[in-house]
């Protein structure tokens, strides 16, 4: 009986809730009209800044390329007293160990893709063995995609089984899972995948690899932050979000925030269970948290190159 | 008879509705928008202003642009900079030919503009004529002044030695208040003849032939965001033109002092560069000389190892 308590039924996902497109995006687009001004806007840019996976997926990354990143995610612009740090660095499986070593003692997570990211397209035992290299090298996020092309054909169940064999190759690692919401197509589908992949043991769900456009839109991040809040009433059990991919100017990354405290509520907003993944985001956060200080519109000569 | 009949069009009562007969058509006082990265936006402000000719006329709904859209402009033009100067000068300069083209075929507009504005007709004519003339001038130097300017210089070492002109990226411009026209173009022309993009801030009193200008440009294989035009208030707008981080110079053509200083101070925060035009007639000989354009270059030298060049036998 005692195991029958802490059960979670799985529901149906062909079931899923339907969504209505038109006012998702009209909701959506409310959350871009909220004025955030001074002080509230330099603390909602530090925020920003503390929630970004600074993020380098490229077939050039050299181990020099993951060391800069990871100086840059622990010095974002020390010119300026008092900013925080990224949340963590985001890299390929080659590249955890270089990352962890290079972050030792900042605090700050090494998040590795891994399952044959970003198409996914590998055998289930490639992609386990994929997660737990990362995960010995010592990743402490893993980023896995889903089956998108098992996910349209209707097969949910090798979907769902999937992501719950990572989980658990992952061990005490957190697992993202992207739903790559550019090649779902529409609304339900994302809310379908998002229902799949939380019932599956998710512990974040991300929307895109950002090899695919389009990658996050405020739209798809509110169906995917409904999904969430509806399975915390179901569950109690809290899942993380990450838009990554297409968010690359501050006054977006503060609608976002908006968009998560109004559906969420202020516990979500932290890194522990928000994050942006991005690379371009960190420099215009900071020539705006360097614009409110000094008063003056910024040079990108004057900041790091990411 | 006529002529006070003439004077009595040109009067607007109080509630706007012009005095004459009813059979009279209301004229439609156009409004002139900004150019930003070859659209043409309202200001993000949302103000508006409606500049008077002497006689009273108002000119037309000019947008009262603010810092926001100087930052908007300042963005674009960035953009903008890796293109153009990275574009042949000889491809550069057949754009400027096509501006003088483009300008040429709609000169009417301009002359009525000018007029409107309170130009005598001859007067008018000149400038529009001068400032046609001006951009086949620059269009002309666009791929001569690197020749003139450049050097190979002597050096002691095994080194092929030479200094060449390169832009300076963005460059932010105050235009002159008088001559709306020509003067604007005198100032535009030299800066992107080198291959720089910039922000201009049009006359305040007389904008008319400023945003016209801007529809000319649009229309000339100028790629967007090379040229941008504001209208507005100096007096709001000068500070953002020199404080702004990403901008690389400053041209100034009036002779206040105190802007002067301050641009002087508020320059030295990124180093950029401040030229003061204030006492130059561009209506002369002096309004166009390529040492405008060497205004905004910069001087690169680059020295490259080479064989014992004087021990073979040679000059430098």
């Amino acid at each position: 009986m005692a195991i029958a308590k802490t059960k979670v039924t799985v529901p149906d996902f062909s079931l899923s809730p339907r969504i209505d497109q038109v006012g998702v995006e009209e909701r959506a687009s409310r959350f871009t009209k909220r004025s955030i001004k001074k002080e509230t806007k330099l603390n909602g840019l530090k925020l920003v800044l503390n929630m970004i996976d600074l993020t380098t997926l490229e077939g050039k990354d050299t181990d020099g390329k993951v060391r800069q990143l990871c100086y840059k995610a622990m010095h974002p612009h020390d010119s300026i007293p008092g900013i925080p740090t990224v949340a963590a660095v985001c890299v390929y499986p080659s590249m955890v160990k270089v990352a962890k070593k290079a972050l030792e003692g900042s605090g700050i997570k090494v998040a590795s893709v891994a399952t044959a990211f970003p198409s996914g397209q590998a055998p289930k035992d490639i992609k386990i063995r994929d997660t737990k290299f990362a995960v010995n090298e010592g990743a402490d996020e893993v980023d896995m995609v889903i089956s998108r092309g098992k996910f349209h054909a209707g097969e949910y169940n090798f979907v769902f089984d999937e992501i719950s064999a990572i989980k658990e190759a992952c061990g005490n690692a957190r697992l993202k899972v992207i739903l790559e919401t550019g090649e779902l197509g529409t609304f339900d589908k994302v809310r379908r995948a998002s229902d799949i992949a939380m019932y599956a043991g998710a512990d974040f769900i991300k929307t895109s690899t950002g090899k695919i456009q389009p990658a996050a839109t405020m739209p798809v991040t509110l169906v995917m932050l409904e999904a969430i809040r509806d399975f915390y009433y179901k569950t109690g059990k809290m899942i993380g979000m990450k838009p990554a991919g297409g968010i690359s100017k501050s006054k977006l990354a503060l609608h976002y925030l908006v968009m998560v405290k109004e559906v969420l509520g202020e516990d979500w907003l932290n890194n522990e269970w928000f994050r942006f993944g991005a690379s371009s985001l960190a420099n215009d956060v900071l020539m705006q948290i360097a614009k409110e200080k000094t008063g003056l519109y910024q040079s990108a000569n004057y900041f790091s190159i990411d | 008879m006529e002529k006070t009949v003439k004077k009595s069009s040109l009067t607007i009562s109080e509630n706007g509705l012009e005095k004459k007969s009813s059979t009279q058509r209301l004229e439609v006082l156009k409004t002139y928008k900004i150019y930003i990265g070859g659209q043409f936006p309202r200001t993000e402000s949302g103000r508006f202003y409606q500049p008077e000719n002497a006689a009273g006329k108002k000119l037309g709904n000019i947008c009262l642009s603010s810092r926001k859209d100087f930052r908007d402009a300042a963005l674009v033009a960035r953009g903008a900079f890796g293109g153009w100067s990275s574009r042949a000068a000889f491809n550069r300069g057949q754009i400027l030919y096509r501006m003088a083209e483009m300008l040429e075929g709609r000169k009417i507009q301009f002359i009525d503009e000018l007029i409107q504005q309170g130009a005598t007709k001859a007067k008018a004519e000149k400038e529009v004529m001068q400032s046609i003339d001006r951009l086949i001038y620059y269009a002309g130097w666009c791929d001569k002044f690197q020749q003139i300017y450049s050097a190979v210089n002597p050096v002691a070492s095994s080194h092929f030695n030479f200094s060449v002109p390169e832009p300076m990226g963005v460059v932010a411009i105050i235009a002159p208040q008088s001559d709306s026209l020509l003067g604007l173009v005198s100032v535009i022309a030299p800066v992107i003849a080198g291959g720089n993009t910039c922000v201009v801030l049009a006359s305040e009193t007389k904008p008319l032939c400023a945003i016209t200008f801007a529809e000319v440009l649009n229309s000339s294989d100028l790629p967007g965001g090379v040229v941008n035009i504001l209208t507005g208030k100096p007096k709001e707008l000068n500070e953002w033109f020199v404080n702004h981080m990403d901008v690389n110079a400053t041209v100034y053509c009036e002779n206040d002092s105190t802007v002067k200083t301050m641009m002087r101070e508020k320059s030295a925060q990124n180093l950029k560069r401040v030229f003061f035009y204030e006492s130059v007639k561009w209506d002369s000989e002096a309004g166009q000389s390529p040492y405008y354009i060497m205004d905004t270059q910069e001087i690169k030298t680059t020295w490259h190892p080479v064989e014992n060049i004087a021990g073979a036998g040679g000059g430098y």
